[in-house]
């Protein structure tokens, strides 16, 4: 995904009218954004300390300038194979709004980061039906040069996604989250 | 109200509360005598809060204060004596201000009728003041019914300070042994008056977080300096002296950072002249209120949560405790009986003591409610201090009554689990005849914690060192299990059950022949249990992180720190982790899975 994609920056950081900045990044063959607002730092592959009890999603907690901040892999959330932490290996910072007043700071493990593009929000398209059952964790999808990211809801995938299974019994991973595209039809 | 104003509004509360305990504890002072410098502390809180409601156009509530100033302006001139009716008359006003000031918050008013009734009152005291009409009548149509009758105090107050007193009391004042050169009991603490700013909590907290990183930096920076000198080099040594002067520095300053957050006791202890005051009256006893080291200073958190506990167990001591002044004169104590509230740092901790002098528990009763309840099952015999403490256990009230203070159905236990949150312990001590010392230990701050590192596997944890009992290495002749399943260990004269952290957190690479390892005796509500671990390491204090901030509450775990090394290790909560143990052991599953 290099180079010529209209919208991607080349230096002009000022989103325009009606456009939102998206970080994307990539799991395997699949390209996401997030809101780069949501995005607080970039770092770093870093050795994570587990927590007992949680579902396997939940890699452990590692200190973040003397925070305490949950990391999230990505791929174990989605359900994608497990590979290899490489030296692209990186840990988004997010801060997830819980819609209760509170912002959380999640790290989420990814293969790599691309790119910032500024995507025009006429050009998002609703996420279809069957990918929608991920928790609403999408906000949509776009093409950028022939590619499709998928517009990530990070504060659904966060709050409802990943910490909301905490409520579950940790001793059976849930997967009807991931899975239940067909039984989901109210949206 | 638009943002900015609202803005401000938050302060505006702060400071009327403020003043409302500057009104509270001055006037209580004036229960023991005049002293114009009180009065004029009182007129100015009660001032300050007339103008500030102005200001937001709380009406209501400038318009209550301007009377109340009226009749504190009264008092400040001299024009009107101080008396136990007009003292009353102003607390009872507080208590509607305060309504007041909080129903602000909620967009609630307090009761028109009480507020009504109450400046009717107060203003037919204002005008029944005596210029020079006769005294008598203005102190009968002044005085509300309610207040007539309390007014015992008013002649042991120093009321000719004022040069005429104030409207004579209806009932032949009682013989009152207060002599009025006791200390105060409510200081208007020297805290107060010292020059300070207000800050956010948040930055503080902020501060401290930067603090333990610049302590961890600091560690990381001293292990690259002993590398350096071992290569040698001129420049080495005094690069390990500047080291050495940076972790001196990086020391005190988190000391002194961890500082900004303690605040003193006497925050929590300011409500009690009142309490004890509106309580003694309503029960007919008297008492007297000790408070000592007030100014002992402990952390904010800590702070906040021990004021219900002091106040269930001052209620307690009030109600249970004291024998009524018949009881007592016949027991050949004086009339007066007397309540010790005092705290002091010993060795870490502070310590809070709730003392009386009242007729100590009752032995017998308790014992006999403990079998009633099956806490105990009477064979047995129980020390005395045993007994003591049984007050402690869930499900436990001796009260026959259910009265107004205490019997609201929470119990001394609810009082024992919250001071155990806190990480402190509580025990009585009781003397027939003579009373009961209600003893709280605390830990200084809930920021920093004595730890004790423990291995599983490549993962550190934190044992809180107060729980630990001892660790020892296992010998397998002590082992036993039950139905095959869980495990034993004869600990002394007990068998202790074993929890093995590997299983229970599901930890890879721990050992699990018990041989190998450690077993650290901890003791959890009064519960010895063997927790398994592969080895200990070093002790050290470490900052508390809260693992809900980000993530949440995890059973088992008390929250986080941040080690020398910069890596995160979980520190236990040793209770939990019993919990943890029991619930596992019921779900065999749930077990298998893990392991």
């Amino acid at each position: 995904m290099n180079g010529n994609a209209a919208q991607q920056l080349d230096g002009d950081l000022q989103p325009g009218e009606g456009t939102s900045q998206y970080l994307t990044f990539r799991l395997g063959d699949e390209d996401y954004g997030v809101d780069i607002l949501k995005v607080q730092e970039i770092k770093g592959w870093t050795e994570v300390t587990p927590m007992p009890n949680t579902p396997e999603a939940i890699l452990g907690v590692i200190n973040l300038r003397g925070s305490v901040v949950p990391v999230v892999d990505l791929r174990r959330h989605f359900g994608l194979a497990e590979v290899p932490r490489g030296p692209t290996t990186v840990i988004i910072v997010v801060r997830a709004d819980d819609g209760k007043g509170s912002v959380r700071t999640i790290g989420v493990v990814v293969d790599s980061v691309s790119e910032v593009y500024n995507i025009p929000v006429s050009e998002v398209q609703p996420p279809p039906p069957a990918a929608d059952g991920v928790c609403n964790a999408i906000a949509g999808l776009v093409t950028v040069d022939e590619e499709m990211i998928i517009l990530l809801d990070i504060d659904n995938l966060m709050v409802n996604g990943v910490l909301g299974r905490l409520d579950e019994d940790p001793g059976e991973e849930p997967e009807q989250c991931a899975h239940n595209g067909e039984s989901h039809e109210d949206q | 109200m638009s943002m900015d104003l609202s803005e401000f509004l938050d302060v505006f509360l702060e400071e009327c509360f403020e003043g409302l305990e500057v009104m509270e504890s001055g006037l209580l002072n004036l229960d023991e005598g005049t002293d114009l410098e009180e009065i004029n502390t009182i007129f100015r809180a009660a001032h300050s809060m007339k103008g500030g409601s102005a200001a937001f156009g709380f009406n209501h509530i400038s318009e209550f204060t301007h009377v109340m100033e009226t009749l504190l302006d009264q008092l400040r001139s001299g024009k009107r004596g101080v008396d136990r009716a007009s003292v009353d008359l102003l607390l009872a006003s507080v208590d509607v201000l305060r309504a007041m000031v909080e129903g602000l918050k909620s967009d609630e008013r307090p009761d028109e009728e009480v507020v009504s009734d109450l400046t009717r009152r107060l203003q037919a005291t204002i005008e029944a003041l005596p210029d020079q009409a006769e005294e008598e009548a203005a102190g009968e149509k002044a005085r509300p019914e309610e207040t007539g009758a309390k007014n015992e105090e008013a002649d042991s107050a120093e009321s000719e300070a004022g040069e005429e007193s104030g409207p004579p009391p209806a009932d032949p004042p009682q013989a009152q042994d207060a002599p009025p050169s006791k200390p105060r009991l409510v200081k208007s603490s020297g805290a107060r008056e010292s020059s300070s700013i207000r800050v956010s909590i948040e930055k503080v907290d902020l501060l401290i977080n930067l603090v333990g990183e610049l302590v961890i930096t600091q560690s990381m920076l001293n292990q690259v300096g002993e590398a350096i000198l071992q290569r040698g080099g001129p420049e080495a040594e005094s690069l390990l002296n500047g080291l050495a002067q940076l972790e001196r520095n990086t020391r005190e300053l988190q000391e002194n950072v961890l500082q900004i957050r303690m605040l003193p006791i006497s925050f929590a202890f300011n409500r009690f002249p009142r309490l004890v005051r509106d309580l003694s009256n309503k029960m007919g006893k008297k008492v007297e209120l000790v408070l000592t080291g007030e100014q002992t200073e402990v952390d904010k958190t800590v702070l906040e949560k021990i004021g219900d506990p002091l106040v269930h167990l001052v209620r307690n001591a009030l109600d249970h405790g004291l024998e009524t002044p018949e009881a007592r004169t016949a027991a050949g104590k004086p009339e007066k009986g007397r309540i010790e509230l005092g705290a002091q740092h010993e060795s870490g901790n502070i310590v809070i003591r709730i003392s009386d002098d009242g007729a100590g528990l009752d032995r017998e009763k308790i014992l006999k409610k403990a079998v009633e309840k099956g806490l105990v099952n009477g064979r047995e015999e129980l020390s005395d201090e045993r007994i003591d403490n049984l007050i402690f256990q869930p499900g436990f009230s001796t009260a026959d009554r259910v009265s107004d203070l205490s019997g609201r159905g929470v119990g001394m236990d609810v009082v024992k689990r919250n001071i155990n949150d806190l990480g402190g312990t509580v025990a009585i001590q009781s003397e027939p005849g003579k009373g009961s010392t209600v003893t709280i230990r605390l830990p200084l701050t809930l920021a920093i914690l004595d730890g004790q590192l423990a291995n599983v596997g490549e993962e550190i944890y934190i044992l809180p060192l107060i729980s630990i009992v001892e660790s020892l290495q296992v010998r397998t002749g002590n082992l036993k299990s039950v139905a095959g399943a869980a495990e034993l260990y004869r600990f002394r004269d007990e068998y202790i059950p074993i929890i093995r952290l590997n299983r229970l957190f599901g930890i890879r690479g721990g050992t699990d022949d018990l041989e190998k390892g450690l077993l650290v005796v901890v003791e959890a509500e009064g519960q010895h249990v063997g927790l398994f671990v592969d080895g200990l390491l070093g002790q050290q204090q470490v900052v508390i992180k809260s693992l809900e901030t980000n993530f949440r509450q995890l059973q088992g775990l008390s929250g986080a720190t941040i080690l020398g090394d910069g890596r995160v290790a979980l520190i236990l909560d040793v209770p939990g982790l019993v919990r943890l143990f029991h619930e596992t052991m019921n779900r065999p599953a749930a077990i298998a899975a893990v392991s």
